[in-house]
């Protein structure tokens, strides 16, 4: 069991030297890059129990912050990569004090109305961002002492780094009384309120995590690919990420990079489909939601669990 | 001396007066008992003073504080534990895992301490685990304590919820009908638990329909009905009381 991770990582890290082009590897990337997002939604989704809707938006606000800050104020990238995470956390804490004052489906609803708003935002401001043309020659990430990070390799390897801080950073928290905090305001929200849990303040934590994590992704995106529209703020994004999570499965480590991979890597090899994609996408999230509600975590968990209970019946 | 006072304690559903003007006073280190017809206002009563809900009007005093405009994890904080009618758990976590979150009151270790797995987080999960051990084996759940809570049997989950209230050791607990769904075994189990708890010196309020539970337990018991308090005293007292047989017998 406790092989599984290393292996993960160490294929991670071999599968980027055996890829045949340039292509596969800027693909690789984009997909670390959106599991670290997909990863931030699992916090609030997965370890809250909250809907957000918004998540994209905070993953713009995180991608905008580093290109303006590097094309408007010659800012590098290693200083607007934390700003933008900053600036995602300031933002998603206020945001989040609104919007949790709504719960269930009013929630989910409110914040996929601020995300909607955070795109218009980005979209129809444009002595700032230029609206639909978007910001060009966002720098990439500067050399680190000796090590460059020019190459599409070396950037693939940035963003695993990025990626494996992010879930060895969630998996502390999960294991922690925080995260234990998490999963009761998940699971009873009048019991957790009972037991001494501030509910409010416990989501709203989870909220900033999660919001500052897309905000990290939104940051990378930018930097790595060089040039920005307003799509990436998109609330398509965040069905996407969503879509990610779902099939990976909610509230479990590994499900969301796994579902990243997935789904991504299945969208990019169906490109050529283009417009069917969609169709195809949607009806395998229908039978998902049907037959597999926890995702491959979930089925893989319940799969272990009937193996244990055939062996030493109880 | 009063450990909680509800003065004029009133909560009404749009027309509905669920609890109507009601003072009462608990005192401390007692087992004091609510019963009441159906419908009559005990659970809403609890609530009112959980802070699970906010009151109408009145007001309500914890040991000597008024505590009527704080939020139910603070009145939690200050010493105030329950139970839930329908009986509540964090029901995908282990029984340990239900109990260390009724322990985090008391612990202080934040997002930075998790990350960086400090000292003091290390020291307070120690605590948060040695007193989670010593509540599961309290109520006698020891032996389950890597056990989903929802895979636990309905006496099991009725003591897990009763470990999980106790844990951080509050001045009060609210017990909302403790005996409701097991038999009668289990049920004089669960009578010596709670007077093992008010022995440890835990106040003790309790809502019970089953009335031999209530009149061997509680040294006092207030009668609801229809929101209104119609009678207090002890079990002799109620056993005997005019308004209390005409609210229990008066209309079948
Ligand atoms: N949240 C609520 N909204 C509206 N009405 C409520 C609410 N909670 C309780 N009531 C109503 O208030 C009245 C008192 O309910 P309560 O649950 O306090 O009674 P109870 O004495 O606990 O009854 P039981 O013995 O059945 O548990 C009932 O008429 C109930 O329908
Ligand atoms: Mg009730």
């Amino acid at each position: 069991m406790h092989l599984l991770p290393w292996a993960a990582l160490l294929a991670a890290v071999i599968v980027p030297l055996l890829l045949p082009n340039e292509y596969y590897l800027q693909i690789l990337t984009q997909g670390y890059v959106f599991a670290i997002s997909a990863c931030g939604l699992n916090v609030i989704l997965g370890l809250a129990g909250q809907l957000s809707l918004a998540h994209s938006g905070f993953f713009g606000i995180g991608a905008y912050a580093l290109a303006l800050l590097a094309t408007k104020a010659g800012i590098s990238f290693w200083i607007g990569l934390p700003a933008g995470v900053a600036l995602c956390a300031v933002s998603g804490y206020a945001i989040g004090s609104i919007c949790l004052r709504s719960k269930g489906h009013y929630f989910a609803i409110f914040t996929m109305a601020v995300g909607i708003i955070i795109h218009l935002v980005i979209q129809k401001w444009e002595s700032l961002t230029r609206g639909h043309i978007g910001v060009i020659g966002i720098p990439g990430p500067g050399p680190i002492g000796p090590i460059s990070f020019d190459s599409t390799l070396a950037r693939s390897y940035l963003a695993l780094f990025f990626l494996v801080i992010t879930v060895l950073a969630i998996s502390r928290l999960v294991r922690s009384p925080v995260g234990r905090t998490l999963m009761a305001v998940r699971e009873s929200e009048p019991l957790a309120a009972a037991v001494g849990v501030d509910v409010m303040a416990a989501k709203r934590l989870a909220f900033t995590i999660s919001a500052s994590l897309a905000g990290l992704a939104g940051g990378l995106f930018a930097g790595f690919i060089g040039f920005l529209g307003p799509e990436s703020a998109n609330v398509e994004m965040t069905f996407n990420t969503l879509l990610y999570v779902m099939v990976g499965g909610i509230g479990s480590l590994a499900g969301p990079v796994a579902g990243t991979f997935i789904v991504y890597g299945l969208s990019q090899v169906l490109a050529v489909l283009q417009h069917y994609q969609m169709i195809i996408f949607g009806l395998a999230l229908v039978l998902l939601i049907l037959f597999m509600p926890a995702g491959l975590a979930g089925a893989a968990r319940s799969l272990m669990r009937q193996r244990v209970s055939e062996v030493k019946p109880s | 001396m009063m450990l909680v006072e509800a003065h004029q304690l009133s909560k009404s559903f749009g027309g509905l007066r669920a609890v109507d003007r009601v003072d009462f006073s608990v005192a401390s280190g007692s087992i004091t008992g609510i019963i009441g017809p159906n419908g009559a206002g005990k659970t809403t009563f609890f609530n009112l003073i959980s802070r699970a809900l906010p009151a109408s009007s009145g007001r309500i005093l914890f040991d000597g504080r008024d505590v009527t405009a704080l939020a139910a994890h603070q009145v939690a904080r200050l010493g105030v534990a329950r139970t839930f009618q329908a009986t509540t758990l964090f029901a995908d976590a282990t029984a340990v895992d239900n109990v260390l979150v009724g322990y985090r009151q008391r612990t202080k270790s934040g997002v930075l301490d998790a990350l960086l797995r400090t000292g003091r987080l290390t020291r307070e999960e120690g605590e948060a685990r040695a007193a989670s051990r010593d509540a599961l084996a309290f109520v006698g759940l020891d032996a389950f304590a890597g056990r989903r809570a929802q895979d636990l049997t309905q006496e099991q989950q009725k003591r897990l919820a009763i470990a999980l209230a106790l844990v951080a050791k509050p001045r009060l607990l609210l017990l909302d009908e403790p005996s409701a769904g097991i038999n009668a075994e289990q049920t004089r189990g669960l009578i010596s638990l709670i007077e093992e708890i008010a022995a440890a010196g835990v106040t003790v309020l309790l809502i019970e329909h089953q009335m031999q539970v209530v009149m061997q337990l509680c040294q006092r018991i207030m009668v609801l009905d229809y929101g209104r308090k119609i009678a207090q005293g002890t079990p002799d007292e109620i056993r005997t009381d005019p308004a209390v047989l005409d609210a229990y017998l008066g209309r079948h």
